[in-house]
């Protein structure tokens, strides 16, 4: 393994609040603290519940929002200090998948248009090219050329997702962020897709940052899992490490909450009590302790460093 | 055991720009007092439609129930005069929704929409309600009832939005729940503790569920019973030990194999060919056969109907049934 394909050191991430007359400036802090690297050709699996941060982490990393802390490193270059000229060039290289396949396609634009306009963006393609080159993209997604000048509300979910993907191939990217790309779909067609985005993969050598609160489709889908709570990741190791046998608190919660479909097979039940805490005030020390089992005095004062406990295996617990 | 809710062949057409859709295609079920029933499907196969159809509340036009039976504690709702089934609903049946948020009231405090249902359905005065109301939020585990019931939907989050809701629900002790998707706006570890509620106040009301979801876990975690639904029928039905372990229906099958589970690895799911049918236009006989890989001579002619293959377990498909049909 050389250098990793993507870095991110110390990102952060507060978006301020409105502020009342005479009274304090008021920050959420949607990112706070998070460190994680991407090797080519690995599939990230980011997981947690709603507000944990992992969106904006996606984001962050394709600098559409810049970070209040922290660096972001692509194949060794540093992207935090660029500006919108010069990040440009280096845009096709990273791109994006959407959760919701019907708010992510213009309405107004064929799917001819939709697919090829990245690569126009970039000098890709020249003049007649175009539909060529988006045909073949279409037929690699498994769609066809048919399809080439029609508008997104001809398609189904399954189907718009498709050119969704299309797109974010049209650059010929080295890394693709996916935000819950599954996220609006039945099971029977989320198969499709993650079977689709497995082969694609493999054919493309891409990497994925997979972002999802489905547990189930980040086991299928990752080849390391980072779990995040309250804008940070408390456990990051490799995917049969962390299933198998995880080890922070949260995880553990986290994976016994999952419903499973055998009724015979029973899990060790841990059900957490409460809501997550506001990312507005955040609890002190560790963020999980007001609703930890095996919270000790030391976990209220003290925040618990990320670290390596095992090979593959970073954990931000006391206990370890 | 005694039948609670029995639904029969029942029917429930749309009628727009001239098309008639066919959401239910004779659908038939039944729930034992106490017991609780998952129907199961993904989007549009008539789940909730039958949810709907059960408490009358389709929306006529474009809907109308144009077929079969719904008898509850004997007798059928469908024959119910509009004002004696506005006694039944949240009194006898009651139904959570799957977004909290939009079905409380905004612009009234938690305590006066759980009193409304109260006052209406047992008679009582407000303040004895609102006593009521406070009682049934603390059985839902809701801390410090008493502020809560002056606050407004929004100051909750979504978890407590929903106990809300189910605390409201049984605050009249219906024999039937309805949950349509209860926990599917919520995060995992919420869901987890809004179905160890469900089952604690099963238990304590003896109430009937009625689950509609489209996760199979859920039911797994909450029923007895499943059925599954494609394209306004109900394709098999069994306990949730024997369907999971011995799915039978073609489609049932395929559905199983595309879910990625927590507890094992598949390197490739399985994937359904092809896409659900316009229920404008079904197919012609199985109307899960263009997509069926073991369909043979019958399946494009004749439709099957729900045969028992062993006790308990019944399969709408010729694979099992020797070539019964209803036509």
């Amino acid at each position: 393994m050389g250098e990793p394909l993507l870095q991110v050191k110390g990102l952060k991430k507060y978006f301020p609040l409105l502020k009342a007359w005479r009274q304090e400036r008021v920050v959420v802090r949607a990112v706070d603290g998070v460190d994680f690297s991407v090797e080519k050709g690995e599939t990230l699996g980011l997981v947690g519940e709603s507000g944990c941060g992992k969106t904006t982490v996606g984001r962050l990393i394709l600098k559409l929002i810049e970070p209040t802390e922290g660096e972001i490193f692509f194949e060794g270059t540093n992207l935090t200090p660029l500006g919108k000229k010069e990040i440009h060039p280096m845009r096709r290289h990273f791109q994006i998948i959407f959760q919701d396949p019907f708010a992510s396609l213009n309405p107004r634009m064929t799917v001819s248009e939709i697919v090829g306009r990245p690569m126009e963006i970039h000098g890709l393609i020249e003049g007649k090219e175009r539909d060529r080159k988006v045909s073949e993209l279409l037929e690699s997604v498994g769609l066809s050329k048919d399809h080439l000048g029609r508008y997104p509300h001809e398609f189904s979910g399954g189907q718009r997702q498709r050119i969704g993907i299309a797109r974010a191939l049209a650059t010929q990217p080295k890394l693709i962020v996916a935000d819950e790309p599954t996220s609006a779909l039945d099971v029977s067609v989320q198969a499709q897709i993650l079977n689709l985005m497995k082969h694609l993969q493999k054919a493309f050598g891409l990497t994925y940052l997979f972002i999802s609160h489905n547990i189930g489709v980040i086991r299928h889908i990752s080849d390391r899992v980072g779990v995040m709570y309250l804008g940070k990741v408390v456990e990051l190791a490799g995917k049969k490490t962390l299933f198998q046998s995880p080890a922070h608190p949260y995880t553990r919660a986290l994976l016994a909450a999952v419903p499973t479909v055998d009724p015979k097979k029973k899990r060790e039940e841990i059900i957490l009590e409460g809501d997550v805490p506001s990312a507005i005030r955040p609890p002190s020390g560790c963020r999980f302790h007001t609703r930890c089992r095996y919270v000790m005095p030391r976990c209220r004062e003290e925040e618990p460093l990320f670290h390596q406990i095992e090979k593959d295996r970073w954990v931000a617990c006391h206990l370890f | 055991m005694t039948t609670l809710l029995s639904v029969e062949n029942l029917k429930t057409h749309f009628y727009s720009a001239g098309r008639t859709v066919r959401a239910l295609d004779g659908v038939s079920l039944q729930i034992e007092e106490g017991g609780a029933f998952g129907l199961v499907g993904e989007t549009g196969c008539g789940k909730s439609v039958t949810a709907l159809s059960v408490m009358r509340l389709i929306p006529m036009p474009p809907g109308r129930i144009v077929g079969g039976e719904v008898r509850f504690k004997g007798r059928n709702l469908l024959a119910l005069s509009e004002e004696a089934m506005r006694s039944v609903r949240g009194k006898e049946i009651s139904m959570i929704f799957q977004e909290p948020m939009t079905s409380l009231n905004p612009v009234f405090r938690i305590g006066d929409q759980m009193a409304e249902v109260i006052m209406l359905h047992q008679g009582l005065r407000k303040p004895q309600a609102l006593e009521r109301a406070v009682e049934m939020l603390e059985k839902v585990h809701i801390p410090d009832a008493p502020r809560v019931i002056r606050q407004f939907p929004h100051q909750l989050s979504g978890g407590m939005r929903q106990r809300v809701m189910i605390a409201m629900e049984l605050s009249c002790r219906p024999s039937l729940l309805i949950a349509d998707e209860p926990t599917t706006a919520l995060d995992v570890t919420i869901q987890a503790q809004i179905l160890r509620l469900i089952k604690e106040m099963r238990k304590e009301f003896h109430t009937s569920i009625l689950l509609i979801t489209h996760d199979l876990g859920v039911v797994a975690e909450l029923c007895e019973r499943v059925a599954v639904m494609y394209a306004g029928s109900i394709v098999e039905e069994a306990s949730v030990e024997e369907i999971f372990a011995q799915p039978k229906h073609p489609y049932t099958q395929g559905l199983w194999g595309a879910i990625p589970h927590v507890d094992e690895e598949k390197e490739i799911l399985s994937v359904i060919p092809g896409t659900v049918p316009d229920l404008s236009n079904p197919p012609p006989g199985c109307k899960f056969h263009p997509r069926c890989s073991f369909r043979f001579d019958p399946c494009d002619r004749i439709s099957p109907s729900l045969a028992e293959i062993s006790p308990g377990h019944g399969v709408s498909c010729f694979l099992y049934d020797g070539g019964r049909s209803n036509g």
